[in-house]
């Protein structure tokens, strides 16, 4: 008597099971050899002439899975290390290195080229789990109308930053959310230390230094040199944000300007290194070394600024003329050792937290 | 036909309608026990075990943390406040729709709604123009009040002004007023008449209402992230923190089994105020019951509110429009032409094909959450027993639980032939089917069970199939709050963004996956764009509620 139901039950589930095989199908392309998957995170992005020019060559077709920003990449990597979504992961940077090892995230390949990497951006040489592929510096970005109009000097150090002429004049990120927030952070305590930061910290914040949650809201809503600030009537004319921000200004405007509205401070840079490297239980481990060997070849490296604008790390890879204009890479960036991230991380976003937080 | 034999086949009537029930609702469960429960549970239980030895240990440990009793503390407070200031501003709002005839009434219900189905990363950045620097608040009396709590409670009216309006006006426009006037020619006063007659009868489904804006900001996430600043955090924020951030899983887990325990307490309630509204009520055309401001006090109410909904809500998307257009060459389209151009980099595809993305996912979207509950809607319209109401309050359960739970749950559980979804198109369907599910269900439900139950036993006794019954009887009455289910779902699924952006794959974002993106980058027209498809989404989302308006029946679910 039921038997209508029950058919109708049964073909809407058999809808739903058949759409759902019918997808996992193509999602197991991914298994057979003939294609290799990288996993990244939301910021992405490349020439598609230059991947299809790869894919010709190696005869690999290339999928790609971004997933999220670079924190949750590569800690939704280490959940599903047993049988992973892809076969490269691309978007580990310094600040997460030590997790992504750690967790046994990568197996060893030294890819073709590798020795033509600058040597200062080569990490892990021993065992080969990660190859160094971009690197791009946090610095805080001044808005030029602002300081010309005002007849003040932009700041050029963290130092800086604490005087009286500087106050209430800056917005950062949330360190503990937001990856420039972190990387400021880190800035700091590489250049003062673990005694000193804390202290600098305390000078910043009595100098009326803002701090938003993301990068979104910092440089879109907050700061007056960038495009969206303009709309939105922004009123802090210095943002952490990236050396490649400025050039940014100018490519993504239209007419395009002739210099950037915005500019860099040198001396509050912070550099931020990207790794990439091929997963433990690689399905195509074979691909996946040929797409690592891709990742440093000349091509990608030099079609990688205007894209995702980040430096490549490949010797006398070009860079965009934009970049070397309006946002050259800081000449004495700040850096950390990933190690002593790992070991400091949690405890120096605590205590920044509480410190500047609350 | 004696009377044993009458008892005999109601008994066999009543066994085979609760066959039928099962059957219903057979779908319906396997699809939450596999795509909701499923990886909630999987990824709790990640947190929860160490090398395979479970430690429940750990939730006391969290709970003694000084810093989340803080996180607690706020997010009730918060969300105690922002139903309080929420029902005060939306109630008067709620009786001008339901009372007052007025030009433009049906655009200006689908206006309001609009921004309940908005994500909350286009909203937020038009938000603060109402209320940061610069702002509307700031040009009149130099008042800012971003990075406040008082930014978090405005939005927090802005995005649940209209499920006060549509739920207390939905059923106030059908409450009978000569019940009041017969009061009042009675002796009693217009205040004792409203408080004895129409707030007993109103005052479920202000319950409801609350229930419901409470459990929405409760698990506040984009609105607190965005306009509250740093220093403010509620469990939603603290769980994606935690799993997102600091990868710090057991203490997210055990933060998931609070929220998922405050939210059952919230829906259990809700599902009683929900039983207490549908008892009977004489319930009349809302036609018959609205007509035109008339004397200084109405014509004032009608004012107050209409400026309440202008500055609160007309204004923040207004501001999306403006920006849209406001290119450096002066006003124009500049942005909108920009998305229809392939830059190559950032999406691969042209941003405008984010809006075909956006329309065949929420389409798959709907028609998974109509037949989802669809089903679940009939399974549940006879006399509900306490285990079919557990069921009701369970397929609400996916609106409290924190998005970011359900992705990374979805990464772990569902990653194994023949579930192997993850690289899937369909996941992000299923996970918009999820939040939309809810919505086709509390929609149907109310219009299902005003079915005069005699007709089906008529049907039946005539010798019809339940199918047929459900064909010839359920189905004329329901095709309507079908269609307007579905376009809610519809709605809902657009403008999904907390789950959509953990799986949504890169060669098809969404609107707001997109909109995000490109919020993400620095660049004049990377804004504008970002401002465009904003606006775009909006059309969309207002049109399709627009269309409702025109499809409202006579009774009306919640939505």
């Amino acid at each position: 008597m039921d038997k209508r139901t029950t058919a109708a039950a049964v073909v809407a589930l058999g809808l739903v099971t058949l759409s759902a095989c019918g997808s996992s199908g193509s999602g197991d392309k991914a298994a057979d050899s003939g294609t290799v998957t990288l996993v990244s995170h939301d910021s992405f992005a490349y020439s598609k002439s230059v991947l299809r020019a790869f894919e010709h060559e190696s005869g690999y077709k290339v999928r790609i899975l971004k997933d999220g920003d670079a924190g949750q990449a590569v800690n939704k990597a280490i959940l599903t290390k047993d049988n992973p979504q892809g076969d490269v992961l691309f978007g580990v940077d310094n600040t997460l290195l030590s997790r992504a090892l750690d967790n046994g995230l990568f197996q060893p390949y030294e890819p073709k080229d590798s020795d033509r990497i600058v040597q200062r951006y080569r990490v892990d040489e021993d065992k080969h789990r990660v190859t160094p592929i971009d690197s791009g510096d946090i610095c805080v970005n001044y808005d030029k109308a602002y300081f010309a109009e005002h007849r003040l000097a932009p700041p050029t150090s963290f130092d800086d930053l604490v005087k009286p002429e500087y106050k209430n004049l800056l917005v950062t990120e949330n360190a503990s959310t937001s990856s420039p927030g972190l990387g400021f952070l880190l800035g700091t305590a590489a250049k003062y230390g673990d005694a000193g930061w804390q202290d600098y910290w305390k000078k910043l914040k009595a100098n009326g230094v803002k701090v938003v949650d993301g990068w979104e809201q910092a440089y879109n809503d907050e700061f007056s040199g960038s495009a969206g600030g303009k709309k939105a009537k922004a009123d802090r004319p210095l943002v952490v944000s990236y050396a490649s921000s400025p050039p940014a200004e100018v490519i993504y405007a239209d007419p395009k300007p002739k210099t950037a509205p915005t500019g860099v401070a040198n001396g509050t840079c912070f550099r931020q290194v990207e790794y990439a490297g091929l997963l433990s239980n690689a399905k195509n481990t074979k691909g996946g070394k040929a797409l690592l060997d891709f990742l440093i070849s000349a091509r990608f490296q030099e079609d990688m600024p205007l894209n995702m604008f980040v430096y490549p790390v490949r010797e006398a890879a070009k860079v965009p003329e934009a970049f070397v204009k309006f946002g050259p890479q800081a000449e004495h960036p700040e850096t950390l050792a990933p190690a002593d991230i790992a070991k400091n991380r949690d405890q120096w976003v605590t205590s920044w937290t509480s410190l500047v937080l609350k | 036909m004696d009377l044993a034999r009458t008892e005999v086949a109601e008994a066999a009537r009543g066994r085979r309608g609760s066959a039928t029930r099962l059957w219903l609702m057979a779908l319906p469960v396997a699809f939450f026990a596999v795509f909701f429960a499923y990886p909630v549970a999987a990824i709790v239980a990640r947190g929860l075990q160490a090398d395979g030895v479970w430690r429940f240990g750990r939730i006391g440990e969290v709970l003694g943390r000084s810093d989340i009793r803080h996180v607690l503390w706020f997010t009730t407070w918060q969300a105690l406040a922002s139903t309080a200031l929420t029902l005060l501003i939306a109630l008067p709002g709620a009786y001008v729709f339901a009372r007052f005839d007025f030009r433009g009434k049906q655009v200006l219900r689908a206006v309001v709604t609009v921004p309940f189905v908005l994500p909350t990363v286009v909203v937020g950045t038009a938000f603060l123009a109402l209320i940061g620097r610069g702002g509307l608040l700031d040009g009149l009396w130099g008042v800012r009040l971003d990075t406040t709590v008082w930014a978090i409670l405005l939005a927090h009216v802005f995005f649940n002004y209209a499920v006060v309006v549509r739920t207390v006006g939905g059923l106030w426009s059908q409450l009978d007023p000569r019940q009041e006037e017969a009061a009042r020619v009675l002796g009693a006063s217009r205040f004792a008449a409203w408080r004895t007659v129409t707030l007993p009868a109103l005052s479920p489904a202000v319950a409801a209402a609350a229930l419901m804006v409470f459990l929405f900001t409760f698990t506040s996430f984009g609105v607190v992230q965005i306009l509250g600043g740093p220093t403010f955090s509620t469990l939603e924020v603290e769980i994606y923190r935690q799993t997102s951030e600091i990868f710090d899983l057991a203490t997210a887990a055990v933060l998931t089994i609070i929220q998922f325990v405050a939210v059952g307490a919230i829906l259990a309630v809700h599902a009683g105020t929900v039983r207490r509204r549908e008892t009977a009520l004489r319930l009349v055309a809302p036609e018959t019951t609205a007509r035109r401001p008339r004397g200084a006090g109405q014509w004032a109410l009608l004012t107050g509110v209409l400026a309440s909904i202008a500055v609160l809500l007309v204004l923040p998307l207004g501001v999306l429009v403006q920006r849209s257009l406001d290119t450096p060459g002066g006003l124009g389209f500049g942005y909108y032409r920009a998305l229809a151009s392939d830059d190559d980099g950032i999406f691969l595809v042209a941003p405008i094909e984010a809006i075909g993305n956006s329309l065949e996912y929420a389409l798959a979207a709907t028609a998974i959450a109509v037949v989802i509950g669809g089903l679940a809607a009939a399974a549940l319209t006879g006399r509900a027993g306490r285990l079919v109401r557990g069921f009701d309050a369970l397929l609400m359960l996916p609106l409290g639980v924190s998005a970011v739970t359900v992705g990374f749950g979805f990464l772990i559980a569902l990653d194994e032939p023949p579930l192997d979804l993850r690289s899937s198109w369909i996941l992000v369907p299923l996970a918009q089917a999820l939040v939309g599910v809810p919505f086709v269900v509390r929609t149907m439900l109310p219009v299902l069970r005003a079915v005069d139950g005699r007709l089906r036993e008529a049907a039946s006794v005539l010798g019809a199939s339940p199918w047929r019954v459900w064909r010839e009887v359920d189905l004329p009455m329901v095709r309507r709050a079908l269609l307007i289910a579905a376009g809610f779902a519809f709605a809902v699924s657009l403008g999904e963004f907390g789950a959509t952006v953990f799986i949504a794959r890169p060669d098809n974002p969404t609107l707001p996956v997109a909109v995000a993106r490109l919020l993400g980058r620095a660049g004049d027209l990377n804004y504008g764009q970002a401002m465009a498809l904003s606006t775009i989404l909006m059309m969309v989302c207002a049109v399709a509620l627009l269309l409702l308006e025109r499809m409202r029946t006579d009774r009306t679910g919640e939505f």
